[in-house]
């Protein structure tokens, strides 16, 4: 698991990228919850581009970066999961609770 | 019914272990010619079933999970994860959606996902001599590209 982060207005963008399990949830949790810490952001996009597995561990680690970023009044949205993270992102439901978007493209 | 193939494993319930058993399942299932997706399906419910023995069956040490797959009437495959922990006591509630005793960690998907992506899903449990989950997927034979 590697996260990589991202800041710009207001906006923390948190990079995942391998495998999302058990094993790898803690590292994932305290690297979002430090970015939070740091920069204090009003919207927090996950973006899921270059992680290739995710299980229900990662859907807990979701929910409590949402927790996270709603008590201090912010936002968050995941943004272009590959297929199988959207599977288990769909069964979860939490699309209900958090905007789930294919990557917008950059325009110039 | 018949057994064509099959494979058994054991290892001890090392979190760095779940990534090597969806693997190991995935490897073992390539031979039926599953889609992407199927292989992503197989995977997620097999590091479902393993997590679950780490963080509720062996919560305080490390014990043995095993690991038995075999293909069955040639376009099954059946997946029987097994340990000898500490079990569950009221089944019913472990398998509902957004239950669980792992506190914030934890989702409380584990066995919602496992039963929605295979077609079976079986647990039996004895508290305090361990769970076994078993879990059937057919995978179909794709026409043309065989």
């Amino acid at each position: 698991m590697k996260i990589a982060s991202e800041y710009s207005d207001g906006r923390l963008t948190v990079f995942l990228a391998g495998e999302l399990d058990h094993h790898s949830a803690k590292t994932a949790v305290d690297g979002i919850a430090d970015s939070i810490d740091r920069y204090l952001p009003r919207d927090l996009v996950l973006d899921l581009t270059q992680l290739g597995f995710m299980d229900s561990s990662g859907i807990a680690v979701i929910v409590r970066s949402y927790k996270k970023m709603r008590s201090a009044g912010g936002r968050m949205y995941i943004e272009n999961p590959q297929t199988q993270p959207l599977k288990v992102l769909d069964a979860s439901g939490i699309d209900r609770m958090i905007p789930i978007a294919a990557k917008r493209e950059v325009t110039t | 019914m018949t057994v064509t193939n099959y494979i058994k494993l054991e290892f001890p319930s090392f979190s760095s272990n779940e990534s090597f058993a969806r693997a190991a399942a995935a490897g073992f299932a390539a031979q039926l010619d599953p889609t992407l997706d199927e292989l992503g399906d197989i995977k997620t419910s097999v590091s479902e079933a393993v997590t679950n023995c780490i963080v509720h069956a062996y919560p305080d040490s490390i014990g043995t999970i095993s690991m038995r797959l075999r293909i069955l009437d040639g376009e099954k495959l059946e997946i029987v994860i097994r340990d000898k922990g500490r079990g569950i006591a009221d089944l019913q509630q472990a398998m509902l959606p957004m239950y669980t005793t792992g506190g914030e960690e934890r989702s409380g998907m584990g066995f919602t996902i496992m039963e929605s992506f295979m077609d079976k899903l079986k647990v039996k449990s004895t508290p305090g001599k361990g769970t076994t989950v078993t879990m059937l997927r057919t995978i179909r034979q794709r026409r043309g590209f065989r």
